[in-house]
């Protein structure tokens, strides 16, 4: 019973982490919008927070057969997974940061985070309105 | 949490920008510098920025915490302008005088650029602090 209390916490807590992983992604993209050479990643978060979820089994890592075999993290998260942003304007310096771009989807994400806050908070409120005893006195 | 290691990597980017500014207004303040008796005059500097992995201790290579730093400073190599001045004491045999080979305008430009980064990355860390300030409220009503 406990598990349908928390099963609607957990999903927010999870988009929770993954939004700050999000954050601090654009954060370092915009801290390098001057570095000679640096390519602006992304992660898809709607595959990261799928497979966070367990709604969708991680992409499968390497196979490892025997005991020297490296088995390198798998899923949206993991550098081999993450995208590169698609440079607008070329460079001559090949920095493929868009500061526009940047900036927007840093205001886009705090938002979202703001919003699940939002939701954790309501859920709670939920949970603890729910344990009050209502008694008409 | 991610969001904490937001003030290391921006923090480190506003760093190098303001070394950058340092840099621009050094060169800006030798614009009309002359050569001194060794014959060199001021060569206009440089900084050269590269991406520094700032990863939690144990996370080799986490892609998501880059930050920035300033590798080195280069001088600039071409050579100074020189103006027919012969009546100058720093004139050369010739009456040559050699100033430093900074432009102004390319500084300028570089000043622009630097403080935009710099405002940039100072909303960033503003942002983070106030979602985690939030964060902290959470389920508090």
């Amino acid at each position: 019973m406990i598990k349908q209390l928390t099963d609607t916490l957990n999903f927010q807590t999870q988009a929770l982490v993954l939004r700050s992983e999000r954050q601090r992604l654009i954060a370092s993209n915009i801290a390098n919008a001057d570095t000679p050479g640096y390519k602006a990643r992304d992660m898809d978060f709607s595959r990261a927070l799928k497979e966070a979820t367990g709604n969708l089994g991680a992409s499968s890592g390497m196979a490892t057969t025997q005991a020297g075999h490296i088995s390198p993290p798998a899923g949206a998260r993991s550098d081999a997974q993450m995208l590169y942003g698609a440079p607008s304007q070329t460079n001559l310096d090949n920095n493929s940061v868009d500061m526009d771009r940047e900036r927007a989807s840093f205001a886009d994400n705090s938002i979202k985070y703001e919003a699940t806050l939002r939701f954790i908070n309501g859920s709670v409120r939920t949970m603890l309105d729910s344990m009050k005893s209502h008694n008409a006195s | 949490m991610s969001m904490f290691q937001i003030f290391k990597v921006s923090g480190s980017a506003v760093s190098a920008q303001s070394q950058r500014l340092n840099v621009v207004a050094s060169n800006l303040a030798n614009v009309d510098t002359v050569a001194g008796p060794d014959g060199q005059a001021y060569k206009a500097r440089q900084v050269m920025f590269q991406t520094e992995m700032m990863g939690a201790t144990g996370a080799p290579g986490d892609p998501a915490a880059a930050g920035v730093r300033v590798s080195t400073i280069t001088e600039d190599q071409t050579p100074g302008r020189r103006i027919h001045d012969p009546k100058n004491p720093q004139a050369d045999a010739e009456g040559y005088v050699t100033y430093s080979n900074v432009n102004a305008v390319e500084e300028m430009v570089n000043m622009i650029s630097a403080s935009r980064s710099y405002q940039n990355n100072i909303e960033v860390m503003n942002t983070a602090k106030s979602l985690l300030l939030k964060t902290l409220q959470m389920g508090q009503g």
